[in-house]
């Protein structure tokens, strides 16, 4: 696919590589006093990158549920940026009441993908292909379930502690300054958790495309994704892949609330805010495309990271450029396939 | 001789006044003439707050109907929309942080804050035009919130979190606009107005390509008519009219703030629009008063019952679900049901 887009789109492959390296150098190499005075001071930057990159993690965490759901079964989950906040609220409550932050994600994962079952199970597979239902219905249950959550857990926010072993920073092997007199290296430090969200963020991603291309489950899911009516000819029984996939979705957006809650905090707002979020990183990357929310969240968290640095005022303005622009020289996104 | 190009002969029907009368129907008169007297039945809360808030509300909604029901398009924009027009008349006229607003007459700031909310509807029309279905609601979301986003940021344009207040309406013909009846009537004649024009419209070449663009497409496009540009000047159209909704909307609350657009208000147009039903103009009234009057009372009644008055969006969430569920029509669709169901004999089977 990379070299295939390579001889089709040379000046294209040449601008995004020269942005690529210009933003590796800009991160590894030590900054002169000249770059400095033009555009702050190295850690600020760092600081942004390494910020809008876990951010763009916990955003792909949330998205890849939502582009695999949409992808497949055509369903628009509006409800899903209320899954989010219900894993963290779960979240919380489950790491206080046994005080371990590890245990809070499975049990989350299976409460919100139960959830999940019960939701593709009674509501979407009545309402199949009627787009416009399923988005007012789950819309409607957002409001439903906001409104619950904030009943239960009231106005004031929550964040779910960090364990010991992750809390505090961690050096990276990247320089912040070299002071002039001694030439001694400051290294960036950065917090350890968000180190530990991001990798963990990026074993899931691959895993996940592991699963998609190379076990029979997955060769499943592509061949629904492509043309379900002949898939569910072909004996295969669709519904059961389809609960399958709502649930790992949901259960991927409730682990999201607690890595959210972690890192951020929860409020009632929250919800509207991942699914704002999540519609983005799809719309840029492309509808059902996993590699495309990986690009898409990574783009829409660096913009928003490195704006509200740079430009506080226009952070949101940035996002909402980029979508534009995406929309209206690729509607279909930048990995969409064309439909 | 061509015996199809022959014109069918018209009916004998003198028009004039008379018949005017007779082709409405009777219920429609009693409406109008309800709504005509209603200052000397309610009292001021009922026509400020209530009946005041339905119109403006049943107007956003309606240019959500319009484009909804006529053009197929689901736009989630049209609160922003209004939102732009109300923010446009802080702007130009005058409010109390006198910073920012400029002060300038009513008869300049007015059309230009229809203007500019109408042009900022074109632009996102011709952004999501570019798009079908699932894919409008969603892009049209997700420029609403960026607006909301940046209003709230916003300080030298919009002045950020604590918006404008002290809006009012221009003291025209020496009549305080914002008192009880005067802004009944005021929030009246607009609804009648919009809703005659969406009517009108549909009715008209123009509203019938519309139509024709809303089924098909493929063939609109084969017969030549331009798909989009029909698309972007019905977003126009419905623009202005959540424009005039927004500058009313301004004026009733006396301020504007991000929260007039945050995602819980647009949110709040779409349940209007379709618990109203949106294949009538007439649903998004009835829905923007079934909301109205929810909103106003269900605090009462919810504390009657031992619960706590902030729950009423659980009862409005829940009500939508419920007509969602079983009547994608709306509140308009179950009557139809109804009525069919009472017409039904079962000797002849169907009507």
């Amino acid at each position: 696919m990379l070299q295939r887009f390579v001889s089709r789109h040379p000046i294209w492959t040449l601008v995004i590589a020269i942005i690529v390296a210009g933003l590796v150098w800009l991160i590894f190499a030590p900054w002169s006093e000249g770059l400095e005075d033009a555009i702050g001071r190295k850690k600020v930057f760092l600081n942004a990158v390494f910020g809008g990159i876990t951010l763009g993690a916990l955003y792909f965490l949330v998205a890849a549920g939502f582009t695999l759901i949409f992808g497949l079964m055509r369903n628009v989950n509006l409800a899903h940026g209320s899954l989010y906040l219900l894993g963290g609220y779960l979240g919380f409550e489950v790491s206080e009441a046994t005080g371990s932050w590890l245990l809070a994600f499975p049990v989350v994962f299976v409460v919100v993908a139960l959830l999940g079952l019960l939701l593709q199970h009674q509501v979407f597979r009545r309402m199949e292909g009627e787009e416009l239902r399923q988005t007012m219905v789950t819309i409607g249950l957002s409001v439903v379930l906001a409104d619950i959550m904030l009943w239960i857990w009231g106005g004031q926010s929550y964040t779910i502690l960090t364990p010991d072993i992750l809390s505090g920073p961690i050096e990276l092997p990247v320089i912040s300054s070299i002071r002039d007199d001694t030439g001694a290296i400051t290294w960036f430090r950065f917090p350890a958790v968000r180190i530990a969200i991001l990798i963990a963020a990026i074993v899931i991603g691959i895993a996940m495309w592991l699963v998609l291309n190379r076990s029979r489950l997955g060769m499943l899911i592509r061949a629904g994704v492509d043309d379900r009516e002949m898939l569910a000819a072909s004996g295969v029984r669709i519904q059961y892949v389809f609960l399958a996939v709502f649930a790992f979705g949901a259960g991927l957006a409730g682990m999201g609330g607690i890595v959210g809650g972690t890192f951020q905090s929860l409020t009632p707002g929250e919800d509207t805010r991942f699914l704002l979020a999540s519609l983005v990183v799809v719309i840029v990357g492309g509808m059902g495309s996993i590699p495309g929310a990986a690009i898409g969240a990574i783009i829409i968290g660096l913009s928003e990271q490195l704006g509200l640095v740079y430009a506080p005022t226009y952070s949101v303005v940035f996002t909402f450029l980029i979508m534009a622009v995406v929309l209206a020289f690729r509607p279909q996104g930048l990995l969409g396939a064309g439909r | 001789m061509a015996v199809t190009d022959q014109p069918p002969p018209r009916t004998a029907v003198e028009p004039g006044p008379w018949n005017l009368i007779e082709r409405v129907h009777p219920a429609w008169w009693a409406v109008a003439f309800i709504l005509l007297v209603m200052p000397l039945l309610a009292n001021d809360f009922w026509l400020f707050q209530v009946f005041g808030w339905t119109f403006i509300l049943g107007m956003i909604a309606l240019s959500m109907m319009f484009l909804a029901g006529y053009g197929g398009m689901v736009s989630l924009i049209q609160m922003t929309v209004a939102a732009m027009g109300g923010y446009m008349v802080a702007i130009l006229g005058t409010s109390g942080v006198a910073a920012i607003s400029q002060g300038l007459p009513w008869w300049l700031y007015i059309p230009a804050a229809v203007l500019i909310a109408a042009a900022f509807g074109t632009l996102v029309g011709a952004l999501a035009v570019r798009t079908e279905g699932i894919y409008t609601i969603m892009i049209t979301l997700a420029i609403a919130s960026a607006f909301f986003y940046f209003t709230r940021q916003n300080y030298g344009l919009f002045n950020g979190y604590s918006g404008f207040n002290l809006v009012v309406p221009p003291m025209l013909f020496g009549v305080d606009w914002r008192g009880a009846v005067p802004f009944y009537y005021l929030t009246l004649g607009c609804a009648v107005i919009a809703y005659a024009a969406v009517v009108y419209v549909s009715r008209s070449p123009f509203g019938l390509a519309l139509q024709g663009v809303r089924d098909n497409p493929r063939r609109m496009a084969a017969l030549g008519y331009s798909v989009n540009a029909h698309r972007i000047a019905a977003y126009t159209f419905a623009s202005v009219i959540a424009a005039v909704g927004g500058i009313l909307l301004v004026w009733q609350n006396a301020q504007i703030s991000p929260g007039t657009a945050g995602i819980p208000a647009v949110i709040d147009i779409l349940v209007i629009a379709v618990v109203g039903g949106l294949k009538r103009p007439i649903g998004p009234f009835i829905g923007a008063l079934i909301y109205v009057v929810l909103r106003t009372f269900s605090p009462d009644v919810l504390l009657a019952f031992g619960l706590s008055g902030e729950r009423f969006k659980l009862v409005i969430g829940i009500g939508f679900l419920l007509i969602v569920f079983f009547s994608p029509d709306g509140v308009l669709g179950l009557w139809e049901k109804w009525q069919n169901r009472k017409r039904h004999d079962p000797l002849k089977g169907d009507r």
